[in-house]
């Protein structure tokens, strides 16, 4: 009886039949996927589409992104709210259950050669674009800043959905026409005094076939939509009362807590536990496919077994130190490795003559992504189940493989997706549920909380890789003629999906993505992807391959500038031709008084980055102090199409630009021996510190033809602005990161 | 062995050495203090003993001098302490991980000094871990916190 339901078949014809068909598809009936929460209704409850929920006390709201920080909790419910006519503060919200009706119809885009501001590419493309498309089907998967831009049109269509049957089933109890009801705050009225609460309505309004089409409100009628909105989870996290898995309590449980091969992906030839299991309150000593996990009667006892357990480590199937990466790095610079030339604009190779050539390298290290939050899951076998509570940002994938891993159905397998203390990409990896489920299939029913050390963290994360630039541009009679480069990286997209049984064909967008598809004109304009060998397992970070080819493009973008004489910011704006781009830096430019004298010693640097759609300028102001330089202000513009959520979108827009900032000048991964990076703790890989922050203003636009989503675009310029200052302050230009090997920041 | 937390005493039978973060969190189930480094430098697990911040993953528990206070007995919802309150005022948190440490390091700091500069916000404040990057929000929400506990 359930309303929700998609259409399979929209997905097959091309990311704009994807977003056709969400509008469309929602709501229809009979189709493949079905609503997951008929499943698990408790008596007295109805669900009207898979976002909605109702009881006799109270609503809830499905919103199947994974909360990792970056407020889609509060944005989802509030799209869903907006037209279903509830009390945002009212309403209840639930991550829901893993479930293909969730998939994310947007986020597979960003894996295509098209660049945002490009339409005409789609139909050159397409065919191509379709087959990787198929392999994203149905995926409930939370990433790539597509949260909103996913559910703007499919979640306020269920809200919609959703009230007119309750109209209608009002209409039916009352024998009057729809047309002559209304809704107001969770409640059909109508005339005189009839006001009848939604819980009263929804089981015979779930009996009610749902319409085929349905008008969403204006935007000048939204209520919620538009203004910000206090966080749902707010008083949650100022309170301590805010549940995130690592604080999971169940009955009869057993702590644990794991160890395995620093070298990621290797097993252990031989485990010596013979200590650890002498130790009081520790349980057992588990092998695990990787290495050994430890059951005790608390967190602490389980870390120090753990500690004395002493392995034979099998040997690291990928290179062990950073200087053997770099070579592998330098060598896929050559020809036989290019992976992609999406951009090729004019010749490129075009004798120079008499004209100025500039040549650089960029590098970029390794880098964790670090949640303050380490990995943990819970899992417990019992009646014949599998029960898992994790924080994941790709809870259908998490279900298979655990039924591949247990050999039970899928089934027979719930998992609980929780609030999580932070992403960044991390949580698109499950190794450490798999390892909770190791664990908790040894402990004779009882569940099992699986917590990782902060050093277990940063040994097996997947970081963002290291990466390098070869650039070469010409000057000639005082304008940029030619900008080439080359950028290699190991695959991302071939390490990840290899972890889900995947093979994406074709090139790997990440690897010039940010670098590529950037809209400036210039004569001869050259970019490629070089696919370096597979090196130390590596993942999706916070704007994925924009976060080192931002830094790539525009730094060596203002490096040219310099050379020609000319205004960094004004040039940018001349070079653009994309009109929402143009005015992201045209706001900055403003905000932070471009142009006017700064006292001898300091610096502005501008940087600009499309990514996700979205064109992002930023500007920085350093100081030389006698304590090193300082950032005293910040500034970010970025056009997200529509905004939703203002005060969520400058908290996500300066976040990304502190994640930025803190990475450039204070972290990297290095290896040494042994798999693992160098890098143990927090200590060694502090990012941003408080009283490094600079004040931070920022500024959203609304010129872009589509909905954007802003968790990512915030990061990639604020490394090359933060370097571009550095040049106009000092003179010194950083071509690698970390800055802080190269200068003192206060 | 006898602790007072939040105004509660617990009888606890634990390792003498214990972190108290793991005997809070474990033992006692007060999960407010999290786990973030467990070697006092993300200020995560920070609490307070008689009234003074104190990183609790590395305070054995034999080693507590005084009455503990976590986030949970600063303030409760509909009964925030004026911190918190200023922290929701400013919608400091994103995920929210470290903000019940960030939270007890300030409470205690304007216990101490009601009328902070920036450098001394700076100071008491620059030892707290925050991966989001809240950090523009918290120094709001420090002065405005001190505004608060003034007219309190």
């Amino acid at each position: 009886m359930g309303a929700g339901k998609i259409l399979r078949r929209t997905f097959l014809i091309g990311t704009a039949a994807i977003a056709g068909g969400v509008a469309f598809g929602v709501w229809r009936y009979r189709t493949p996927y079905g609503n997951p929460l008929e499943n698990g209704l408790a008596e007295g409850e109805a669900t009207l589409t898979p976002y909605i929920k109702i009881a006799q006390d109270g609503i809830t709201i499905i919103t199947p992104r994974s909360e990792v920080g970056q407020g889609t909790t509060t944005t989802l419910a509030a799209l869903v709210a907006e037209e279903l006519d509830v009390d945002l503060t009212a309403i209840k919200t639930d991550h829901g259950p893993p479930s293909s009706a969730y998939y994310n119809g947007v986020v597979s885009a960003e894996g295509f050669p098209i660049a945002a501001t490009d339409t005409g590419f789609l139909a050159r493309n397409g065919r191509a674009m379709g087959d990787v498309a198929g392999k994203f089907l149905g995926l409930h998967i939370t990433g790539g800043s597509t949260s909103v831009p996913d559910g703007f049109d499919k979640m306020r269509t269920a809200g919609a959905v959703a009230r007119l049957v309750l109209i209608q089933a009002a209409a039916d109890r009352l024998g009057v026409l729809a047309g002559s009801l209304s809704t107001e705050n969770g409640a059909v009225i109508g005339a005189g005094d009839v006001r009848i609460p939604y819980e009263d309505l929804a089981i015979d309004a779930a009996a009610i076939d749902p319409p085929r089409h349905v008008e969403l409100k204006d935007p000048s009628n939204w209520r919620y939509l538009g203004k910000s909105q206090p966080r749902l989870d707010m008083l949650g996290k100022v309170t301590g009362t805010a549940s995130y898995g690592i604080d999971l309590r169940l009955p009869d449980m057993l702590y644990g807590t794991v160890r395995s091969n620093p070298a990621q992906g290797a097993g252990a030839f031989d485990v010596d536990a013979s200590s650890a299991e002498a130790m009081p309150g520790v349980v057992k000593v588990i092998r695990t496919q990787h290495g050994a996990g430890v059951l005790a009667d608390n967190t602490w006892t389980a870390f120090r077994a753990a500690e004395e357990i002493t392995f034979d480590w099998a040997p690291s199937p990928y290179p062990e130190t950073s200087e053997e990466m770099a070579a592998a790095l330098e060598d896929s610079l050559d020809d036989s490795a290019r992976d992609s030339r999406f951009r090729n604009d004019g010749d490129a190779d075009a004798p120079t003559d008499n004209a100025e050539v500039i040549e650089a390298d960029y590098v970029i290290p390794f880098l964790a992504h670090a949640p303050l939050e380490p990995m943990n899951a819970t899992a417990w076998f019992h009646d014949g189940r599998l029960e898992i509570w994790a924080g994941t940002q790709v809870p259908t994938y998490v279900v298979q493989a655990a039924a591949d891993l247990t050999g039970l159905p899928e089934g027979a397998i719930t998992l609980h997706t929780v609030t999580s203390g932070g992403s960044f990409g991390r949580r698109l990896e499950f190794d450490f549920i798999l390892q909770a489920i190791e664990l908790a299939r040894e402990a004779d029913g009882r569940p099992v909380k699986m917590t990782w050390s902060r050093e277990e963290d940063f040994a097996h994360d997947f970081p963002r890789p290291m990466g390098l630039a070869r650039m070469r541009g010409v000057i000639r009679d005082g304008q940029i003629d030619t900008f080439d480069g080359r950028f290699a990286y190991p695959s991302v997209v071939s390490s990840q999906t290899s972890r889900l049984g995947i093979t994406v064909p074709g090139p790997d967008t990440t690897i010039v993505a940010g670098g590529w598809d950037q809209p400036f004109s210039i004569r001869n304009y050259r970019l490629a992807g070089h696919r370096a060998p597979e090196m130390a397992p590596v993942s999706s970070w916070r704007s994925v391959g924009a976060s080192g080819n931002g830094f790539f493009h525009d730094c060596f973008l203002d490096e040219l500038i310099h050379a020609a004489g000319l205004d960094p910011m004004e040039e940018r704006i001349r070079l653009c031709w994309h009109d929402p781009s143009r005015k992201v830096l045209e706001a900055v430019a403003e905000m932070s008084s471009w142009g006017s004298p700064l006292p001898e010693g300091s610096g502005r640097g501008v940087a600009f980055c499309l990514s996700f759609g979205v064109p992002c300028a930023e500007v920085v102001e350093v100081s030389q102090t006698d304590r090193g330089l300082q950032i005293n202000r910040a500034f970010a513009a970025a056009d997200v199409g529509t905004a939703l959520d203002p005060g969520n979108l400058d908290a996500q827009l300066s976040g990304g630009m502190v994640f930025g900032l803190g990475h450039a000048m204070n972290c990297e991964l290095t290896y040494t021996a042994g798999g693992a990076p160098d890098q143990t703790n927090f200590p060694d890989y502090p990012a941003m510190r408080f009283d490094q922050c600079p004040v931070i203003e920022t500024r959203i636009l609304e010129n872009g033809d589509a909905i954007r989503g802003i968790g990512e675009p915030g990061v990639p310029p604020a490394a090359p602005a933060l370097a571009n200052a550095i040049f106009a302050a000092t003179g010194q230009r950083l071509r690698e990161m970390p800055f802080n090997r190269f200068v003192d920041f206060a | 062995m006898q602790i007072t937390v939040n105004g509660t005493s617990h009888e606890v039978d634990v390792d003498p050495q214990m972190p108290l973060l793991w005997v809070l969190r474990d033992t006692l189930g007060i999960t407010g203090p999290k786990y973030g480094c467990g070697v006092a430098y993300c200020g995560a697990c920070t609490v307070h003993i008689d009234g003074e911040a104190v990183r609790a993953c590395s305070l054995p528990v034999d080693s507590v001098w005084g009455e503990i206070t976590t986030i949970e007995g600063l303030g409760q919802p509909g009964n925030l302490h004026p911190v918190q309150e200023a922290w929701e005022a400013h919608q400091v948190a994103q995920c929210g991980y470290c903000q019940s440490g960030q939270i007890m390091t300030a409470a205690a700091f304007l216990n101490e000094l009601p009328d902070p500069t920036d450098e001394d916000i700076d100071q008491a404040m620059g030892n707290n871990l925050c991966r989001c990057g809240t950090y523009p929000r918290i120094r709001a929400a420090v002065k405005d916190a001190a505004n608060r506990l003034k007219e309190a």
